[in-house]
């Protein structure tokens, strides 16, 4: 059984090296030749300024945060789902009872107009 | 030394050198992405622990929830990306000692702990076991963990409300304000 | 008949063979197999790739009312071919205020996500690389790295629009993964099983296909894998007319061509873990099995390229709360129709 994840191991290995391998024959076969304007940020054209490291909306930090906990979930979903159908009426209500919870949770960030992108 | 000691040498070498990298790092976008590499070799050493689905659990939700959470929580942060900091300051021999000290409680106590290694085979298929045991004989935990990640959605409602009662006037359509370059998404 | 599970079982025993010859143990045996198995699937994926970047075309044209590619051999069939020898060619910018270190890995995480999925996708009959027990678990934790890649292109390049592109994507990814996850779930449910090659061998017959018995649960899945694949409607993060390339706009030449073999990559993966979820995966009659996972595979990816051209983009706006306030909502009725299903159908 851990022996089957050696292949996960050899294929991030592999994928690493073919990637490598494919930068390395390009760098050999392009040619290069850099100057301070080609090297420049690209702006469409219009001279950068600034850093683009700016300071971001904190709106992606909440999906991101409503996101970690409907991950978590679906993560305690998967063995669940796995057993649910070897078990009887009290798993079936014992998921209920979950995923209400839950959904309750969305509910109230949905009322309190969290979900909403602007 | 057979392979899967090998590979958990290996393993315990990137996440070391991994977590050394997150707390040297001069600059915390790299920190964050070391910390990735640290997270993932953890979910490797689940894998040789036969525990392939803490493994699975363990890349979804730190590497693929948590890690983003921190890089969105440092593009939040004003101007910080870019700037190398400091990591050294006149607590360097305090914390030293402190982190000593910790150190030391947790070699005598992994030394004290008799480990029970259990000789049963390893139940088939993955997850379904412990599908059971939730749904069985902790059912009463699982059902907390659902009022916990409730608790944690409110506290994500909350955070998200006390900031948007101060930028209430931003309208959709509304041409970018003066400030757009500072706060833009 | 065509069946390649034979073939593979050859070169198997042949590796095996000369690995012991030279003296070797088991586990260098499994070794270089398992190379020679990911060599195959890296081929196969830049095979792949290069037809699906030629078929889009084509396709697109077609919906168009143009021919597409044509000089390039029989009806601009080695089109790709000479697309990638160009951008061989191309020279690789590295812009001067980039972050360099995570600026050159962003594109290696990137494909490696893409590629690593295939270790349990069954192909055919025996055609799998290695059937993990947590199988589609696996698929789904793997490609999350997909993200990673993109908020490092994204931050790395050090470019206004990189940055909101790949952040955009992120956040769009992510949002979809949820209902997708829970779509799989209902799935599971099912199957009681994670293992991507048992899922195959429960629909032996086209009556027992899961699609069947999940259609809201197929329709939920179809939605998020084109959201996660960032393909129209839900191309936002690469909007051209506003984000210039979205996070690839600092890369040039091979480094631009990862990215764009990861995408197209991952179009194939989606339409394929549709297949064996939904589909039946390899089974069908007459022809050979992995043929049947081809066609069943590239009708999907077909499927995305149709949504493409009927489909304008959405806001950015709609597409979040199209994710949270609809699909999530849909997704869990979907589980409970399940289970509640399950529980009245019980032998």
């Amino acid at each position: 059984m851990v022996s089957d994840f050696a292949a996960v191991a050899v294929f991030l290995g592999l994928g690493v090296g073919f990637v490598l391998i494919t930068f390395l024959l390009a760098k050999l076969v392009s040619p290069s030749a850099p100057n301070a304007i080609k090297n420049s940020t690209y702006e469409c054209g219009e001279t950068p300024f600034g850093s683009a490291w700016i300071q971001f909306n904190v709106r992606f930090y909440i999906f991101a945060l409503i996101f970690v906990v409907f991950d978590v979930e679906a993560v305690f979903l998967f063995p669940w789902a796995i057993a649910y159908r070897s078990l009887g009426l009290f798993a079936f209500v014992e998921m209920l009872v979950f995923i209400a919870i839950l959904i309750f949770g969305l509910l109230y960030a949905w009322r309190k107009g969290v979900l909403k992108w602007y | 030394m057979d392979t899967i000691s090998l590979a958990f040498y290996a393993l315990a070498f990137l996440i070391i050198a991994a977590a050394i990298f997150v707390v040297t790092s001069k600059n915390i976008f790299h920190s964050a992405i070391y910390l990735i590499l640290a997270l993932f070799g953890v979910a490797g050493i689940y894998v040789l622990l036969q525990a392939p689905f803490l493994a699975a659990a363990q890349v979804l939700i730190y590497v693929g929830a948590v890690s983003m959470l921190m890089i969105f929580a440092i593009m939040l942060t004003a101007r910080i990306a870019d700037q190398t900091i400091r990591h050294t300051n006149e607590q360097v021999p305090t914390g030293l000692l402190v982190s000593l000290g910790l150190l030391a409680v947790i070699v005598y106590s992994l030394w004290q702990t008799p480990f029970a290694i259990s000789s049963d085979p390893m139940p088939e298929g993955a997850g379904g076991t412990l599908g059971k045991l939730l749904l069985t004989q902790f059912a009463l935990p699982f059902e907390i963990v659902s009022v916990l990640l409730l608790g944690a959605l409110i506290g994500a409602v909350v955070i998200a409300k006390k900031d948007s009662v101060r930028r209430e006037p931003e309208a959709p359509m509304t041409p970018l304000p003066k400030s757009a370059e500072k706060v833009a998404g | 008949m065509l069946e390649l599970d034979k073939l593979v079982k050859l070169v198997g025993d042949g590796i095996e063979a000369v690995v012991t010859a030279l003296g070797l143990g088991p586990t260098w045996v499994t070794l270089v197999q398992l190379i020679v198995a990911a060599l195959v699937v890296v081929v196969f994926a830049a095979l792949v790739v290069l037809f699906l970047v030629w078929w889009e075309r084509k396709v697109s044209a077609r919906f168009q009312m143009r021919l597409g590619p044509m000089r390039v051999g029989w009806h601009g069939t080695i089109q790709t071919i000479a697309d990638a020898l160009k951008l061989l060619q191309k020279e690789l910018i590295t812009p001067a205020n980039v972050d360099r270190g995570i600026y050159f890995w962003a594109p290696v995480v990137t494909f490696v996500a893409a590629m690593a999925v295939y270790v349990t996708v069954p192909f055919g009959k025996g055609l799998i690389v290695r059937d993990l027990n947590i199988g589609i678990l696996y698929i789904l934790s793997i490609t999350t790295f997909t993200v990673i890649g993109l908020l490092m292109a994204g931050w790395s390049s050090n470019n206004k629009y990189a940055l909101l592109g790949g952040f955009r994507s992120a956040a769009q990814v992510v949002s979809y993964e949820v209902p997708m996850a829970l779509a799989i779930v209902a799935v599971v449910m099912l199957t009681q099983t994670l293992s991507m090659g048992e899922i195959v061998s429960q629909q032996a017959k086209f009556y027992q296909w899961y699609i069947w018995r999940q259609p809201l649960g197929f329709l939920i899945y179809l939605v998020a894998a084109t959201a996660e694949c960032n393909r129209t409607p839900f191309d936002l993060p690469e909007a051209d007319s506003e984000l210039v390339a979205g996070f690839v706009t600092e890369y040039s030449g091979m480094k631009f061509a990862m990215f764009f073999l990861a995408e197209f990559l991952n179009m194939f993966t989606v339409a394929a873990i549709a297949t064996t979820l939904f589909f039946g995966g390899w089974n069908g009659p007459f022809l050979p099995s992995w043929m049947w996972f081809l066609i069943k595979t590239l009708a999907g990816v077909f499927v995305l390229m149709w949504f493409r051209w009927t489909y304008p983009r959405l806001r950015v706006d709609q597409l979040m709360s199209f994710a949270w306030k609809f699909l999530l909502p849909l997704a869990f009725i979907n589980i409970v129709l399940t289970g509640l299903g399950i529980y009245i159908f019980r032998p």
